[in-house]
């Protein structure tokens, strides 16, 4: 098999197509993003993702989860639940991710400062 | 090909497809993103397509994801695997019929198009662009699983026999 002229355009275009769609989202990412923490769709706390934190979030049932804000990264860093689906998860960053806990009824999620409404209606019901 | 034998030849390769889309869930190597694989089921839709036509390659990807939602998967997961399916299987053949690239390339045009029907999906079920970064993981995993099974793909067409897919 030999790649000829076509295939290396196409193969580019498609490379270049990736490398756009990244430095675009990278643009537009909403700055200094608020991480909004929810237990049972109250809010219970509320953090800039620029400033670096460790908190203990009271989930349902006196459950615990550890909340952890490091150079915008967000993550869960201990849970009380038995399967730590959230810990596994891993980091978010970027607004409109979010980490869900469901047996602690725990949600973290990271909302644009614009955007703030992100996940109001959800909890209004 | 007779159309018995055409439906036999089919049904085989629904089932190659089937058990390798399985299999391909046994080994979670890529954890960190839903929707990130290899696509080892590409493989054989790949293989149809050059080595049987258009119609074979249609088929047997619809029936695998038809069996798949079935048996395993939900009402949702049926959409976003026919999504994904259907642009890639269109994707490549259009491809293929301008006769100017090579079954690589194809391949990976074919798993960028799968994950970004995936994301379109995705992002119609859940309103929502945040999504977007998705797309950004799945369009790399795209190209990268799209050139492994490129490369697997092309090997295999090189060794078959080309053979008379259509059920006349």
């Amino acid at each position: 098999m030999k790649l000829k002229k076509p295939d290396l355009l196409l193969l580019s275009a498609l490379a270049a197509g990736g490398l756009l769609l990244g430095s675009a989202l990278a643009l537009g990412r909403s700055e200094g993003a608020v991480v909004v923490v929810r237990v049972s769709g109250e809010t219970v706390a509320e953090f800039s993702q620029n400033r670096d934190a460790v908190y203990r979030i009271e989930g349902a049932n006196g459950a615990e989860n550890t909340l952890v804000i490091e150079d915008g990264q967000v993550w869960l860093e201990d849970a009380s639940c038995p399967d730590r689906l959230c810990v596994r998860q891993g980091c978010i960053r970027h607004a409109g991710e979010s980490i869900l806990c469901l047996p602690n009824e725990v949600t973290v999620q990271i909302e644009g400062e614009a955007d703030g409404s992100a996940g109001l209606d959800v909890v209004a019901s | 090909m007779k159309k018995t034998t055409c439906l036999a030849a089919y049904g085989v390769l629904a089932a190659l497809a089937l058990v390798l889309g399985y299999l391909e869930t046994l080994v979670p190597v890529f954890f960190a993103v839903p929707g990130m694989k290899l696509g080892l089921t590409n493989l054989v839709v790949l293989v149809a397509l050059y080595r049987m036509d258009a119609r074979a390659a249609v088929t047997v990807n619809v029936v695998r994801i038809a069996l798949n939602a079935m048996l395993f998967g939900t009402a949702v997961s049926l959409w976003y695997a026919l999504a994904g399916g259907l642009l890639s299987g269109a994707v490549m053949i259009a491809l293929k019929r301008t006769g100017r690239f090579q079954p690589l390339t194809v391949s990976v045009a074919g798993g960028v198009a799968h994950n970004a029907g995936q994301i379109a999906v995705a992002m119609l079920v859940m309103q929502t662009a945040a999504v977007a970064w998705y797309l950004l993981a799945l369009w790399a995993s795209g190209i990268a699983a799209g050139a492994v099974i490129g490369l697997l793909g092309s090997r295999l067409i090189e060794r078959l026999p080309r053979t008379e897919g259509s059920m006349a």
